[in-house]
């Protein structure tokens, strides 16, 4: 399969290979280990909820908008979370300025996925007027600097802005919505913690660095709910997986995200 | 499989079996000015496939020197669901376009077409739940079609769980009101998975139970994908 590859991946394919075979990689790292993962929230005022998360050198900045707006159709009770990612151009000489290519597509829909499945918030409880009016909450993700695993990055600075996040309280005058001075927590319930597992060769390597997603075969994004249950799988990549790679991928996630999610509950 | 799916009162929506796919029909050589193509349906839904290629790549600083670039489209009907969607692709559209690259990539002999391009076009004309799948067993009949060298043929269908049951191909109200999907693409031959995702929530046994669930699917599929192949050259029976 290495004639898939470019030269210079195909070099760097060998040195990371070749590396992987002692046990260590580039960095030094384990192959379950992260890179240091900091947490800071709330550190843009005109957000209801902002979180910067740095995982090694990958910067992820969350900005939470929550707003009003009309539900959709078929669920005229419930409020709305809408995510959208961008890959500013300051993160990466990759990323250039445009519309979202569908990198940043995916990377929005799995953290997406992963907080609308394991319910974060009560959704019912984000119903101003049934059928009119109901909150809007909008999660934005803005890549700072791409140094790889941008989904698990993501995911963390998605909760963390989500558990700060206050919504404003409407009252309801005469069926109409009044915003009033006051503001209360967003309540998030559950910790959706995505962890990313990339398969290179035959080694499989969590939080893999930009380089190592460079030359991957295949990569796995298991998100595991507080209660260890499956919420989102994604798998990208040119590789297939076996149905034993695929379950031992789960189980390192499974093992490695109560780890992350203690990351979020100690960051304040 | 287990035995304690066993069914006492609990129907499916449509009567199926829980491990039962719904109706599937695969017809190759629809699109007379597609160097490949295919037509399936796969319950309700209908889907249309065109592969293009391999040919010269355009724009031209997106070839690749060493191997031909797949290039996939999902994209659905302005009427093909309730109610009219616009024709604009949407995000979903282009994840499922990239899934399916993935999901079709390993199966591909590219590094025999540098500088080219295949092109893969799925339109999706009437969706009933399960359109990424069901594009993606049309898509690899219309690449064979094409003559397009291959490792193996890619078949996809989804797991699924309702009431908290596991089931095999969801259907469209299956898949909304159920707790889970997992869709699925898979290569007999090689054994591999080439499209994993899944939403909702299931516990890690659950899980690995709907893969090979989805993978048994898979096999089923694979078998259609070879008749309607061997039925458009007018092979009756394989030789032993």
């Amino acid at each position: 399969m290495s004639s898939r590859y470019g030269i210079i991946p195909r070099l760097k394919r060998k040195k990371i290979q070749e590396t992987l075979a002692t046990g260590k990689r580039m960095d030094g790292r384990g192959l379950g280990d992260y890179r240091e993962i900091s947490i800071r929230t709330g550190i843009i005022e005109k957000a209801e909820g902002s979180a910067e998360v740095y995982l090694g050198e990958t910067r992820v900045l969350v900005g939470i908008k929550i707003g009003v707006g009309a539900p959709f159709e078929d669920t005229p009770d419930e409020g709305v979370l809408v995510c959208n990612a961008e890959f500013v151009p300051v993160a990466s000489p990759a990323f250039e300025p445009g519309p979202p290519d569908e990198k940043s597509i995916e990377l929005a829909r799995v953290v997406d996925r992963g907080l609308r499945s394991a319910e974060v918030v009560d959704f019912s409880k984000l119903c101003i007027i049934p059928g009119k009016k109901v909150y809007v909450v909008h999660v934005d993700l803005y890549i700072l600097n791409h140094a790889g695993n941008l989904i698990d990055a993501s995911a963390v600075a998605a909760l963390a802005a989500l558990r700060g996040a206050m919504k404003p309280v409407y009252k309801i005058e005469d069926d109409e919505a009044v915003l009033t001075e006051k503001k209360e927590p967003l309540k998030v319930r559950k910790l959706p913690v995505a962890v990313t597992i990339a398969k290179i060769g035959e080694s499989f390597v969590v939080d893999p660095s930009a380089d190592e997603e460079e030359v991957m075969d295949a990569r796995l994004t298991v998100t595991v709910d507080d209660d260890g249950n499956i919420c989102t799988l994604q798998k990208s990549g040119s590789e297939g997986l076996t149905l034993d790679e695929i379950k031992k991928a789960i189980n390192i996630a499974v093992e490695k995200a109560p780890e992350i999610r203690a990351k979020i509950t100690g960051s304040e | 499989m287990s035995p304690r799916k066993k069914k006492t009162k609990w129907e499916r929506i449509d009567g199926r079996e829980w491990n039962e796919l719904r109706p599937i029909r695969i017809e190759s050589g629809v699109l007379p000015n597609a160097d490949g193509s295919a037509y399936i349906e796969m319950g309700r839904n209908k889907i249309i496939a065109g592969v293009f290629g391999p040919k010269e790549m355009h724009p031209k600083h997106l070839a690749k020197p060493h191997m031909a670039v797949l290039r996939c489209r999902y994209h659905m009907a302005p009427f093909s669901v309730d109610p009219r969607r616009s024709p604009a692709p949407s995000r979903r559209d282009n994840e499922i376009s990239m899934v399916m690259r993935y999901a079709l990539e390993p199966a591909i002999f590219l590094e025999r077409y540098p500088r080219s391009s295949i092109d893969v076009y799925t339109e999706v004309l009437q969706a009933d739940g399960g359109t990424r799948c069901a594009c993606i067993n049309a898509a690899t009949v219309a690449l064979v079609d094409a003559g397009i060298p291959m490792r193996d043929l890619v078949a996809a269908c989804a797991a699924g769980k309702i009431d908290g049951r596991l089931i095999l191909d969801l259907g469209d109200y299956e898949d909304k009101k159920g707790q889970a999907d997992v869709p699925l693409a898979y290569m007999p031959k090689l054994d591999k998975v080439t499209l994993l995702q899944m939403d909702g929530t299931l516990s890690t046994e659950e899980m690995e139970e709907c893969v090979g669930l989805a993978i048994e699917g898979c096999k089923q599929i694979y078998e259609m994908q070879r008749e309607a192949l061997k039925k458009k050259y007018g092979i009756e029976k394989e030789e032993p």
